[in-house]
């Protein structure tokens, strides 16, 4: 057990008063930086990188890991309240985090989404502390097909889960690839669809599609109904907090099932946006609720938090371990590492012990700080929706504007961004499922190269997706998954058969 | 009216000592506003560390009066980066890192943009590429990885490397002419990335920069080969197996006589003068000479040629002729070019 006792040690690094100050820090500002759209765990660790240059290694790390924990939490406050999803990973949140905020469930839905999200880091957690050396060596197993065979079993895992005509769903998810295919396409160097325009370089950004679809479609919809927001009328104290955990361990299936999909995503590293989207389209398959997701069901909101959370913080095992990294703040994170001189690989683990554990033990309290002050600010987030329409309307324009153009700062964005409103307002009004779309613009892109990648090393052959069992077993997952309502029927027709006979 | 004339007195005199007060300021120019850093590549890649470092060293040591950003605009392989800087006239508060993609992507997407847009400031490094094999692999030598090559079938080794046309492409391509075989070239997002699918033996050999593969190197789990630079790297303290960065072979005194780096510089927009790039010389050379520069040059091997003015102009000049030839021969020249 020298795992639990290099813990220990990990804790008393991280107890000392600098390194908890330095965690509440981290945890606020990641909040913020989670609230503001388009801001961005990634964007925000890198701007705040330097600041932590005057510390010690092990404070820097725990002050931004605690930022990028803050940010996971930040990003489902306004995909609850206003339909606009901070990061890529919270997209699935609002598909029942929305309407339940809608029906004045606002606080149930915020407390539900931070506490599995806790659940979920907490689960990964464990994972890291005890099955470390283990894990680490899968990632080096996933080459370009086993990638793209966890894209793709995303995909068809979410396919069809939408009660829209299956026309109109493979239409949203085709414009979604054509906008994903929009800039440099990163196997043969070529700009592709990009017309000669300069603006179009940087390809359509998944954030500011979203902003846009999501966040301004909403307001545009919301003003023809009327200019008002249904959420105001709820009652708002702590107590609900205390209420919807009474009423959330009977998910505990649900809860099970996402951690372990957001570690597994974690580690291989596809990262946490395919483990929230998988998360919630299994969920909804499974569970006896599933009819009702997407209407504002609690359990929609369970899956893809705790799947996200759980992926977020095992994606650092991989960065720690190998030097990869399995999501952008990630990425940051490890150019921080090297900067501070801390050579992330198999080495670490032995070298730099004292660091590592500090750092795991910071992922315990880290994730527990940010529990306590998320939900303790629940009421005041929730009361948010009490003001009026009309005054939080500019405000919310404002802040997606603001947003949008912080993502690359540039102007050409913002009206990109109305663009997309517009498009999400009349894809609304036709019933075209966004969903898939934005699915499509987030991961079609990765699942592209991915596949490109692999027929490139296999000189074409298609075989390559089934040649060895680890491809070969999730290829044939995403097929279960893909076809799963023709093999139910086929089931049912079966045992009906047989009755009959 | 006296009065009136007193005043103006007062006035003049009061100007002319705030002209005194400032004359000193205005014979060498200083940033009167928050200075952006552009890095034309993604977070978390090498010019992206580099860049954060400067950023940290210059806010540690305050070595300047105003504070320094850095943005990221990566955008069609760092085309949205130069761009940015080339539309930037007579703006002193913007300045670029680059890469070999300030020769690369203009030739290979032809966007409008050619390094001479833009007026260099100072070379802070150049990056080293090393020919890396998984380490189970059976090589020991170069020799013995150009055999393996030459015996298996023309596009079954596979090359894995950063980008597409970019260097490491370059890199393999003039690998490829010089043992007279061919590669399958397969292209990554990041140099991390590639070094574990070395790892995990998704490629067969990469060209990493040693900075991305160093812990693979320390963790037993890759084998550097040779060096693409005319001499051995200069840090003869132990990295892995008993050997340190000086113990590799330049690939040239191998039988592979291929030498590429890669620019680590600074430039500005055009129209900038004197003033405005004799301060940022004088900033560059107060970073280099920190601990924490010279540390991120330990461990990145990095070979640390410093170069300005009109020698960093000329090497620059005849950087970007030798790009242009080696993409010509590779195909890789975007049509209309």
């Amino acid at each position: 057990m020298e795992e639990i006792a290099n813990l220990f040690q990990g804790f008393a690094v991280a107890l000392q008063p600098f390194n908890i100050a330095v965690m509440v820090l981290g945890i606020v500002l990641g909040v913020i930086i989670g609230v503001l759209p388009g801001l961005g765990g990634a964007n925000g660790v890198a701007i705040l990188l330097p600041l932590t240059f005057s510390m010690p290694p092990t404070s820097a790390i725990i002050m931004l890991s605690c930022i990028y924990w803050g940010a996971l939490f930040g990003g489902a406050i306004t995909s609850i309240l206003f339909n606009i999803p901070g990061e890529p990973w919270s997209v699935a949140t609002t598909f029942d985090g929305y309407p339940m905020a809608q029906q004045g469930k606002a606080a149930e839905s915020l407390t539900a989404a931070f506490t599995s999200s806790f659940v979920g880091a907490l689960f990964a957690v464990i994972m890291i502390t005890l099955v470390a050396p283990l894990v680490a060596g899968f990632a080096l197993r996933f080459g370009p097909a086993e990638k793209f065979a966890v894209y793709f079993l995303a995909f068809c895992s979410f396919v069809g889960l939408s009660k829209e005509p299956p026309f109109k769903t493979i239409a949203a998810m085709m414009i979604g690839f054509a906008l994903a295919a929009v800039g440099l396409d990163s196997i043969t160097g070529q700009l592709r669809l990009t017309f000669g325009s300069t603006e179009l370089l940087n390809g359509f950004d998944f954030l500011i599609a979203v902003i846009g679809l999501f966040g301004l479609g909403e307001i545009f919809l919301t003003m023809e109904e009327g200019l008002r927001f249904q959420g105001g009328k709820a009652k708002i104290d702590l107590r609900v907090v205390l209420r919807t955990w009474m009423s959330l361990p009977q998910y505990w299936m649900t809860s099970l099932r996402s951690c372990i999909i957001g570690c597994w995503m974690g580690v291989t590293p596809a990262g946490a946006t395919p483990a929230s989207f998988m998360s919630y389209g299994i969920a909804k398959r499974v569970s006896k609720n599933g009819h009702n997701f997407g209407k504002g069901e609690i359990e929609g909101v369970i899956a893809p938090e705790t799947a996200a959370h759980a992926a977020g913080t095992a994606a650092l095992l991989p960065m720690l371990s190998l030097g990869v990294p399995g999501s952008p703040t990630a990425a940051v994170l490890l150019g921080g590492l090297l900067i501070w001189g801390l050579q992330p690989g198999p080495m670490l683990f032995v070298e730099q012990k004292e660091f590592v554990w500090g750092l795991i033990a910071s992922m315990y309290l880290g994730n527990l700080v940010g529990l306590i002050i998320v939900l303790t600010c629940v009421p005041i987030f929730a009361a948010i929706l009490r003001v009026p329409f009309s005054i939080i309307a500019p405000l919310i324009l404002v802040l997606c504007a603001i947003g949008a153009y912080s993502v690359h700062n540039s102007t050409f964005d913002v009206v990109m961004m109305l663009v997309f409103g517009i498009i999400g307002y009349a894809l609304k009004k036709c019933n075209y499922p966004l969903a898939p779309l934005v699915l499509a613009i987030v991961l079609g892109d990765k699942a592209e190269e991915a596949f490109r990648q692999s027929l490139l090393g296999s000189q074409g052959s298609l075989g390559i997706f089934f040649s060895n069992t680890l491809v070969s077993s999730i290829m044939i997952l995403g097929l279960i998954a893909l076809f799963w309502s023709v093999i139910q029927n086929g089931f049912t027709r079966l045992r009906t058969r047989a009755a009959a006979a | 009216m006296k009065r009136l004339g007193s005043c103006l007195t007062l006035a003049a005199a009061a100007s002319i000592l705030c002209l005194g007060a400032s004359l000193p300021a205005s014979a060498a120019w200083e940033p009167t506003r928050p200075v952006e850093l552009i890095v034309p590549a993604g977070t978390g890649g090498g010019a992206d560390q580099m860049a954060r470092t400067i950023q940290g060293i210059i806010t540690k040591h305050s070595l300047m009066k105003q504070p320094l950003v850095v943005i990221n605009k990566s955008g069609g392989a760092g085309g949205e980066g130069f761009l940015d800087v080339k539309s930037a006239n007579n703006n002193p508060h913007k300045i670029i890192i680059t890469l070999s993609n300030l020769f690369t992507t203009p030739l290979a997407t032809g966007i409008p943009f050619n390094w001479k847009d833009l007026t260099p400031v100072a070379m802070l490094a150049l990056d080293e590429f090393v020919l890396w094999v998984n380490a189970d692999k059976p090589y020991k030598t170069v020799k013995d990885y150009i055999d393996a090559v030459k015996a298996a079938p023309a596009g079954t080794i596979k090359m894995g490397g950063t980008g597409s046309k970019q260097e490491d492409q370059i890199i393999t391509v003039a690998v490829e002419k010089a043992i007279g075989s061919k590669f399958t070239y397969i292209p990554y997002k990041g140099g991390g990335e590639v070094a574990v699918q070395l790892v995990g033996q998704h490629v067969d050999s990469t060209v990493n920069n040693p900075i991305e593969a160093v812990a693979q190197w320390r963790g037993g789990k890759v084998r550097p080969l040779c060096v693409f630079d005319s001499k051995p790297m200069a840090y003869d303290e132990q990295v892995a197996d008993g050997k340190g960065w000086k113990d590799i072979p330049t690939c040239k005194s191998q039988g592979l006589d291929i030498e590429y780096v890669m620019l680590r510089g600074i430039f500005m927009g055009p129209k900038a003068t004197k003033d405005q790039i004799d301060y940022y010389v004088e900033l560059f050379k107060k970073v280099r000479a920190t601990p924490e520069w010279q540390d991120l040059m330990k461990s990145g091997a990095f070979n640390t040629t410093f170069m300005t003015g009109g020698e960093y102009a000329s090497w620059v000049g005849t950087e970007e002729k030798r790009h242009e030839t080696l993409m010509k021969e590779a195909g890789f020249l975007a049509q209309g070019n």
